[in-house]
């Protein structure tokens, strides 16, 4: 594959060469898929000491203005005004049909003001859309800032000894800190399951940090193999497959992330785009819905693949799929209507014509182990 | 005598006889990382060349493996269903995937020797 002069480059781009990654074109970035251990070690690696991954393709974006509570609010259906500063929240950008924009976590810096990391792939589109309809907020979009995850069990012994503020921090916390004299926001979150931290950081800055981190032996880079292997794990969606605009929060079975007081009976219900349709989601249920699946045998399903109900008709698809390596089987996801996603339905999915067989399951299908203090 | 060859798809065959063993190369085992599942073809089945032999599932993707002959399928290494890593860490050797009647003399040219192969290799990268 050639390296394509339109990807951009990340701080880190020379340091994942050097821990020879293979670097692969993804959101418009070239980045590590993978380093010499291999998905599977790199995935274990994470769960039982410390991964560092470079997510500095995604969108950091600051957004401040007196009503940019109530503006935001349109937007998402989260209760902001509730959210504590260095609180964070997992939220979606809704669209006008009741479908997802995109996913991201957005976190309070102060009365006024929010912090957004979104999808690398939305990303420009997501501050359009944060222009148009924020006309009173100032949209600040911070391209001069690296960021990076810090996760697993043991993550959080190295961000004792550097920086012991954060140590304290419990899941969806944040603070403004320094480690080594180097200021950072730090957040207490992830996307695998595992607890960890998020390090905003100046791109100036960026590689001494890693220096910092990756000084601990038990502290490895990983790669977007792994990254996707350990949120499928832990039953997180991945925009643009497991959700799109096509999927309301409620068909995506993400409906907990939807504040009650935006919901029909609450007390700031409605107001955000798209909810007249996803609170009749909410109130009379869906046609289909987003299910976890455990698969026989040994062979992956993947995206795309068809599935079928014990008569043959085919009822739903695989939206993302791949080998689990802390459960050592095959791990999906996926849409099926709603009389079918109910844990312990037995279905098959089509793989190179072939049907396996799959079991509707509970999600995560490996516990996750955020720090709820 | 046997003999291996190579093919620009980064398949191996050892020629004895008339049996031909089929399996990855070391490159290839790279490439695919971490092997977690093997579709292995029906023993008794006749290939023709290019037909979709076997699958082979890594933890990211799905490669599937392009019979390079016309034959009959002997045997399949039944150690690689409960296995599957012998191909990464034995692809030339123990992680064999198939082997394979040829209906008629293989065309020698059509292959790759060791330093060919080698020299492939390189000039892809």
């Amino acid at each position: 594959m050639s390296e394509s002069t339109d990807n951009k480059k990340t701080q880190f781009y020379d340091y994942h060469v050097a821990a020879g990654g293979k670097m692969v074109p993804f959101a418009g970035y070239l980045m590590p898929v993978q380093y010499p251990l291999g998905i599977m070690q790199e995935h274990l690696h994470t769960r039982d000491n410390a991964g560092l991954f470079d997510v500095s393709h995604m969108g950091q974006v600051v957004v401040r203005g007196n009503n940019v509570v109530g503006e935001l609010e349109q937007l998402m259906p989260l209760d902001l005004g509730a959210l504590a500063i260095n609180q964070q929240s997992y939220a979606t950008f809704t669209s006008p049909t009741g479908g997802i924009l995109d996913d991201l976590i957005i976190t309070r810096w102060a009365h006024d003001t929010f912090f957004l990391v979104v999808n690398a792939a939305c990303k420009e589109q997501d501050i359009a859309h944060l222009k148009t309809h924020l006309p009173d907020s100032e949209v600040n979009y911070l391209d001069q800032q690296s960021l990076i995850a810090l996760q697993g069990l043991r993550a959080v012994e190295i961000m004792a000894e550097l920086a012991p503020q954060t140590a304290t921090l419990v899941f969806m916390q944040g603070c403004h800190t320094d480690i080594g004299g180097i200021e950072c926001y730090v957040t207490r979150s992830g996307y695998t399951g595992e607890d960890g931290f998020e390090i905003s950081v100046s791109d100036d800055y960026a590689l001494a940090l890693a220096d910092l981190l990756l000084a601990y032996d038990f502290c490895q880079w990983i790669g977007l193999g792994a990254r996707d292997s350990l949120r499928l794990e832990a039953g997180l969606c991945l925009y643009g497959h497991d959700m799109n605009e096509q999927t309301s929060p409620v068909e995506a079975a993400i409906s907990w992330s939807i504040s009650k007081s935006r919901r029909s009976e609450g007390e700031k219900s409605g107001g955000f785009l798209g909810a007249d349709i996803i609170l009749r989601h909410l109130d009379n249920g869906v046609a289909k819905k987003r299910v976890g699946f455990l698969v026989e045998g040994r062979a992956p399903v993947r995206e795309g693949a068809e599935i079928a109900d014990n008569e043959g008709n085919v009822v739903g698809i695989i939206t993302s799929g791949g080998f689990g390596p802390t459960l050592q089987a095959p791990v999906a996801m996926g849409y099926v209507p709603k009389e079918l996603a109910v844990v312990g339905t037995e279905l098959t999915a089509l793989v190179r014509g072939k049907p396996r067989p799959i079991t509707v399951t509970k999600m995560p299908l490996v516990p996750q182990r955020y720090h709820r203090g | 005598m046997d003999q291996v060859v190579y093919t620009k798809d980064h398949e191996w065959l050892r020629i004895e006889d008339n049996v031909v063993t089929i399996g990855v190369t070391e490159f290839a085992q790279e490439q695919l990382g971490d092997v977690v599942f093997i579709e292995l073809p029906e023993v008794g089945s006749e290939l023709s060349v290019g037909d979709e032999a076997a699958v082979i599932e890594s933890v990211k993707a799905a490669g599937e493996i392009a019979v390079p002959i016309d034959g009959v399928v002997l045997t399949v290494n039944e150690a690689l269903v409960d296995q599957p890593d012998l191909l990464n860490s034995a692809p030339e050797t123990d992680g064999w995937i198939f082997q394979v009647s040829p209906s008629e003399a293989l065309e020698m040219s059509d292959f790759m020797d060791a330093e060919q192969y080698q020299q492939f290799i390189q000039d892809g990268e």
